[in-house]
């Protein structure tokens, strides 16, 4: 495999592919909403179930907004490669002569800025609502910005593995959601230490080094998964 | 380096042939070392002097909680194995090591958790040990249910492979991640790892039975792969003369 990122034209692809996604995103924004709605649903359903006790909240209020993210965007990945599959685009895209490690971190760069990234928006609102103090929403958003996008990158490597099967969205949550442990307890555990008062970046590096590994080894793991599923 | 028993490992004929010559000897081993560590450990071994005599289902719970680790391990080199030289052998390993490895993960659960009913006074703690064993178990169900959910073979075995490829790099994340959690949440947790050191009459039935895990291990997966490889070689001559020979009858 040739990884030639200088050449001009691979940038081009690249850039290309962020516009083809951005396009056809924005032609069904109801896909866009979704996962922020369900996100919104989940959240306030802990309320709802656990009772309005505000110091319960606040100190359940990390691991429920972290749990939340991870199950919308889980809920988002299932159609990641779908269309593309069905059309025949993923074929195309294995017979290129470009590297289709690059072309499938395009598309999930892509996935994460129109799901991942409005969840990151969207949370200090209802982060507040489960009454996180104010001072702590910073931490939360540098959590979910280096967190969310090593979930949609993880994400991606069952997607491609599961998506010519024709139920595969279960199958999906079941392999995916272990391997999402390690996110999960630290991105949680950092809004945690930040309530108890103690020291947030040391939690931050680990997640940054996480989400450096995953840039680097996943896409690997995504073409060969896809590989498998177009050449079935 | 000599590298001929490699190539051979792709032969399915080959595997057969010399695992029909393995498989006497490793039954054997297994069945030695399992009943003399299993009388050595439940009836000979002194009680432990805390925990008295409930200690002793620790001769079944260290071992398959072993075993659970380096079957995951074993499989993703299958793994790697069946990527790079598109062995089938490797393949047909990988998947009959997982239902294998689910069960010894999930005997290793079962007899912590009835361990932990006299030890801690509650079935289940979320002990850093016992979620990452919870966890593996968990990715082994992945490996298994994406393998039958797979319908042509040679895909179902690569997707598999790429899984437990991704797994393995996972395992000491999710291991670290898990203990670090636990730290986190009780700082006073249950030491099941700071064990008085035990005596030797305590911990060589415990070696004994370890062994004979890994040969009952070895011994299991080469009937299950035997019997896979006549399902996918059963249009070939060499297994229908085998299954005639087997049988004493036509096919």
């Amino acid at each position: 495999m040739n990884w030639n990122w200088g050449s001009k034209r691979m940038g081009k692809v690249f850039f290309l592919l962020l516009v083809r996604e951005a396009r056809l995103m924005f032609r069904r924004p109801g896909e866009l909403v979704n996962p922020l709605v369900f996100f919104a649903i989940v959240i306030s359903l802990f309320p709802l179930a656990v009772g309005p006790e505000s110091q319960l909240l606040r100190t359940l209020s990390p691991g429920l907004v972290w749990v939340a993210a991870l199950l919308a965007v889980l809920l988002s990945l299932d159609g990641l490669f779908r269309s593309d599959f069905e059309d025949g685009s993923l074929e195309q895209w294995v017979v290129s002569p470009h590297p289709l490690g690059v072309l499938v971190l395009a598309k999930v760069l892509a996935h994460w800025l129109f799901s991942g990234l409005p969840l990151v928006l969207l949370s200090p609102v209802l982060a507040l609502m489960l009454g996180l103090p104010t001072d702590h929403i910073p931490v939360l958003l540098v959590s979910l910005l280096l967190g969310t996008p090593i979930l949609s990158l993880l994400g991606a490597v069952g997607a491609a593995l599961t998506v010519g099967l024709k139920r595969g969205g279960i199958l999906l949550t079941l392999l995916i959601l272990p391997l999402y442990i390690p996110v999960l307890i630290l991105g949680s555990g950092v809004l945690q230490a930040a309530l108890q008062g103690l020291p947030t970046l040391g939690f931050l590096l680990w997640m940054g080094s996480m989400l450096m590994l995953a840039i680097t080894l996943t896409p690997l793991a995504i073409a060969a998964g896809i590989k498998i599923s177009v050449g079935e | 380096m000599n590298w001929t028993w490699f190539h051979r490992l792709g032969s399915p004929k080959w595997f057969y042939g010399i695992s029909g010559r393995w498989l006497p000897l490793l039954s054997v081993a297994a069945v030695l070392l399992l009943a003399a560590g299993l009388v050595w450990g439940l009836a000979i071994a002194p009680a432990d002097y805390q925990q008295g005599n409930s200690f002793r289902i620790m001769y079944i719970h260290v071992p398959a909680a072993f075993l659970a680790q380096s079957i995951y391990v074993s499989m993703a080199i299958c793994g790697l194995v069946g990527l790079v030289w598109k062995m089938k052998i490797a393949d047909v390993a990988l998947q009959q090591s997982a239902p294998i490895g689910a069960w010894m993960a999930f005997i290793a659960l079962l007899t912590g958790a009835i361990w932990g009913k006299p030890t801690w006074g509650a079935y289940w703690v979320w002990d850093a040990r016992l979620t990452a064993m919870l966890i593996l178990l968990f990715l082994y169900f992945g490996i298994i249910a994406l393998g039958q959910a797979i319908s042509n073979r040679d895909s179902a075995a690569r997707a598999c492979a790429v899984l437990a490829v991704v797994g393995v790099v996972n395992i000491p994340i999710i291991k670290y991640s898990v203990e670090w959690w636990n730290t986190l949440h009780q700082p006073a947790s249950f030491t099941l790892t700071e064990k008085p050191s035990m005596p030797a009459s305590m911990w060589i039935p415990l070696l004994l039975m370890v062994l004979g895990f890994y040969c009952f291990y070895a011994v299991v997966l080469l009937m299950r792969m035997r019997l896979e490889i006549l399902r996918r070689e059963s249009r070939t001559s060499w297994v229908r003369a085998e299954v005639t020979q087997l049988t004493g009858r036509k096919s």
